[in-house]
């Protein structure tokens, strides 16, 4: 087992971001879209949390602070739209809701 | 300082294992468990980086009320017909594809630049008073992006009840 150093907690979070950035793109479900948006800001949490412990800054810990706001905002609003469209088109598939496609 | 690798480890293990089974039930709610694994992980890594107050608000914001959230919808919205389907759409070969190119080149980049990474070491005790620090950072140095964050959120309130209505 090798040590620990900064450059894991890289690994760990690109890794994550990874997981999310495919979740996005390849899942057909918004509701599972928006909990891997959710994946992405955790990895961008850690990376955050982590720069501002390595730094003894406490900065890092105030920015995860406003990304979980962000979070927050974004999923209730998410789900809001969620409902609109499903009580207007009946679905959760997100190919399926191609109004604006060309 | 082995027990303090280990518990990296199996943090790690126990996030990126949540987040690969989040991205790949058929059934939503199996998805929000496991996203609520990947978030107690990374609740346990913030407390491993001696970031307290952080891994309360984790637990308190995410796991109690975000993922209750998004539990809710999945109830209101009927997924049954959904997990019947097809679960990727059909670029996902291509995105895939796209999205391991941009994995192998982060991870490239950050092997070769591993050595600039190591900093001195930090002594551990510099954050005693995580929540204490918090508090002054956030009134005192980042006071404007804080009401600014408030506003968002009222705003997002308002849109959520606009959204979420049945008569617009």
């Amino acid at each position: 087992m090798p040590p620990v150093t900064p450059v894991h907690y890289l690994f760990l979070s690109t890794a994550l971001f990874t997981i999310g950035v495919i979740g996005v793109l390849t899942r057909r479900n918004v509701i599972i879209i928006l909990i891997s948006i959710e994946l992405i800001f955790n990895a961008v949490n850690i990376n955050l949390v982590f720069f501002s412990s390595l730094f003894a800054s406490v900065s890092g810990q105030t920015f995860a602070i406003f990304v979980i706001v962000a979070a927050a905002a974004e999923a209730a609003v998410g789900l809001g739209i969620i409902i609109a469209l499903y009580r207007n088109k009946e679905t959760v598939n997100a190919d399926e809701i191609d109004l604006m496609k060309w | 300082m082995v027990l303090h690798d280990l518990f990296f480890y199996i943090l790690a293990a126990i996030i990126l294992g949540g987040g690969i089974l989040t991205i790949t039930r058929r059934n939503a709610v199996h998805s929000a468990i496991f996203l609520v694994m990947t978030l107690i992980g990374v609740a346990g890594l913030f407390l491993h980086l001696q970031a307290e107050f952080l891994a309360a608000v984790q637990v308190f914001l995410y796991i109690g009320g975000i993922t209750v959230l998004f539990l809710f919808v999945i109830m209101l919205v009927n997924l049954d017909e959904a997990a019947k389907q097809r679960q990727f759409n059909r670029q996902w070969g291509l995105a895939l594809g796209c999205v391991l190119l941009l994995v192998a080149e982060l991870g490239y980049f950050l092997y070769q630049g591993k050595d600039s990474f190591s900093f001195a070491e930090s002594s551990g005790a510099l954050l005693q008073n995580n929540t204490q620090e918090i508090a002054m950072s956030l009134y005192r140095d980042y006071l404007l992006p804080f009401e600014i964050a408030s506003l968002l959120l009222l705003v997002a309130i308002v849109g959520a009840v606009v959204m979420a209505k049945k008569q617009i």
